[in-house]
């Protein structure tokens, strides 16, 4: 158990040290300088050596990344270019409303994904089945960037019931999240009903039918409990792809998070920003993928971690 | 949708695709008078907030999603087929390093690396394809590598290495042709996954640049006008949802013909 711990972790943190390099080189190796932008185009070429110099950026680029891991591990990203402040305070100010965001569309999508799969594979092959596989078609083909400006049309413009884009308003929660949740409520629904159908399939189904138990008993304690298993994994490799989302849907809502930091400091041409934002996103990426991996041994006992 | 239908709008796409090149389509003439003008009151699918006519600038969008679409598909396919090929039959040492790679390009959410990329790479439809496609390879590489592990056990293989085969004869004429069932599949689903992601990188104005149109950035246009002209989103945007879908339903389609059990 303890060595099989060790062994996952010892890989995740390769994982980890991979992002952080590649994340690195891919913003220094490629054509296009912060200096030039900081300056602009009047600046002469002693004041760019200069401030390159100042900045760092003369030195061999191995030296320039274990400068970088070392901030790093110290908790320190460095400045940002355009607003001049210290990079992790700006992401402390924005964490919050991302976080809001993606628990909220992961609740929708919970509501939302758990019933209806559970209802498309109890009634299989009737209408509610051909429906919610119909939805489920539809929510993995409709982009974010289209579906947001969708429902703003409808809920905010049409029916007025809630505020267009900001936070600060009641209910600016709501288009945000639906927005966001909606496609992982269709992968998801679709896992729900296939894993529940393959479990209804099985021998200790029948035998709970066999003692007497009700449908719904058999349905709320034995069908579900074993069919979340698979679906939990896919929950899990799915957040990821939620807090990715969130960078479009966050800029169709002018919600004030992570993603529309990312897209700002790209827009601005604030490298470090840049670099920070990806960082920071792919590496919760990452940790809840291991913590699933993690989770799942712990909620099924037949997959105890280093078994073999 | 039938059965037909799907393979009509993939076909409308891909003549959309062909025709946007003719002189007949005039996506960037603007006629002042016809701003914003909606399609029950000027004819065609409307007109945008520099009166260009939409239809003629979906079906340039059209050529743009297409093109991208089939580049990145692609390049994607060959590179990450040939890598992750490679790596499983040459096992070990080469083996162990791609497949660090590969994990590490997957510890990104692709459509952030995608972004990410492109912005720093600067606008531009070229930039968009290299962006996704170095993004798109990994799905390819780990697919054609688990496959190359089982396949390369089998006896055909096993008889090809006794006779003394090359290995680059045994990759490309032994192993590749019994991946392209399962490579088949993924790429249909990448075309959709693709024409997304491009529309997405230029509704973040990441993509193509003014005035050359894609469905994302005319999506962006609209955004601003929806109180006044809700059709500058909805034209574009259904046109990129009913390739999506028919693209999407064909894939389920194939997988189900192929019996592919790898999702």
């Amino acid at each position: 158990m303890f060595a099989e711990l060790t062994r996952r972790l010892l890989s995740t943190a390769i994982v980890v040290l991979g992002v952080v390099v590649l994340v690195f080189l891919l913003i220094h190796l490629i054509p296009g300088d912060p200096v030039d932008v900081m300056l602009g185009e009047a600046a002469t070429a002693a004041d760019r050596e200069a401030l390159r110099h100042q900045l760092g950026l003369d030195r061999p680029l191995a030296v320039q990344l274990g400068d970088y891991l070392g901030g790093l591990v110290q908790g320190d990203l460095g400045q940002s270019l355009q607003q001049r402040r210290p990079i992790t305070e700006l992401l402390a100010e924005r964490i919050p409303a991302t976080l809001e965001l993606a628990l909220a569309a992961l609740a929708f999508t919970l509501l939302l994904a758990l019933p209806l799969g559970l209802l498309a594979a109890v009634r299989r092959n009737s209408g509610w089945d051909r429906g919610a596989m119909a939805f489920s078609l539809l929510g993995v083909s409709i982009p974010n960037f289209w579906l947001g400006p969708l429902l703003i049309l409808l809920f905010a413009v049409g029916l007025g019931w809630l505020p267009v884009s900001g936070r600060d308003a009641p209910g600016a929660l709501i288009l945000p999240a639906l927005t966001l949740g909606l496609s992982l409520a269709a992968v998801l629904s679709r896992m729900v009903r296939s894993s529940v159908l393959e479990v209804l399939g099985e021998d200790f189904i029948r035998s709970a039918y066999a003692r007497g138990l009700s449908t719904r008993q058999v349905l709320t304690r034995h069908a579900l409990p074993n069919a979340l298993l698979p679906v939990i994994t896919v929950l899990g490799l799915q957040l990821g792809t939620l807090l990715a989302g969130a960078v479009i849907t966050e800029v169709v809502f002018g919600w004030p998070g992570l993603g529309s930091l990312t897209i700002e400091a790209i827009q601005g041409r604030d490298y470090p920003l840049v670099q920070a934002c990806v960082l920071l996103i792919s590496l919760s990426y990452v940790l809840v993928n291991a913590l699933t991996d993690l989770l799942y041994a712990g909620i099924d006992p037949r997959i105890r971690l280093g078994a073999d | 949708m039938g059965q037909r239908l799907p393979l009509l709008i993939l076909l409308l796409w891909a003549l959309a695709a062909l025709l946007a090149g003719m002189d007949a389509l005039e996506p960037d003439r603007i006629q002042l008078e016809l701003i914003l003008a909606p399609p029950w009151e000027a004819g065609g699918l409307g007109y945008d907030d520099l009166g260009r006519p939409l239809l003629d600038r979906v079906i340039a969008g059209a050529r743009t999603s297409f093109w991208v679409a089939l580049w990145v598909v692609s390049l994607s396919a060959v590179a990450g087929t040939l890598i992750g090929s490679v790596s499983g039959y040459l096992g070990g040492w080469t083996d162990r390093m791609i497949v660090h790679v590969i994990d590490i390009f997957l510890a990104f959410p692709g459509i952030l690396l995608a972004i990410a990329l492109a912005g720093i790479l600067g606008p531009g439809i070229g930039n968009v394809v290299i962006a996704l496609s170095l993004v798109g390879w990994v799905g390819f590489a780990r697919l054609a590598r688990a496959q190359v592990l089982s396949l390369k056990q089998r006896e055909h293989v096993v008889a090809a290495i006794a006779l003394g085969s090359r290995r680059r004869r045994i990759i490309l004429r032994h192993l590749i042709p019994l991946l392209s069932a399962p490579l088949i599949v993924e790429a249909t689903f990448g075309v959709a996954s693709i024409v997304i992601a491009e529309a997405g990188l230029s509704f973040l104005g990441l993509g193509v640049q003014p005035p050359a149109a894609s469905w994302g950035s005319m999506i962006r246009d609209g955004t601003r006008y929806l109180l006044v002209a809700p059709h500058m989103v909805l034209v574009p945007g259904t046109a990129m949802l009913l390739v999506v879908l028919a693209v999407n339903l064909l894939g389920d389609r194939l997988r189900d013909r192929m019996d592919v059990r790898l999702r």
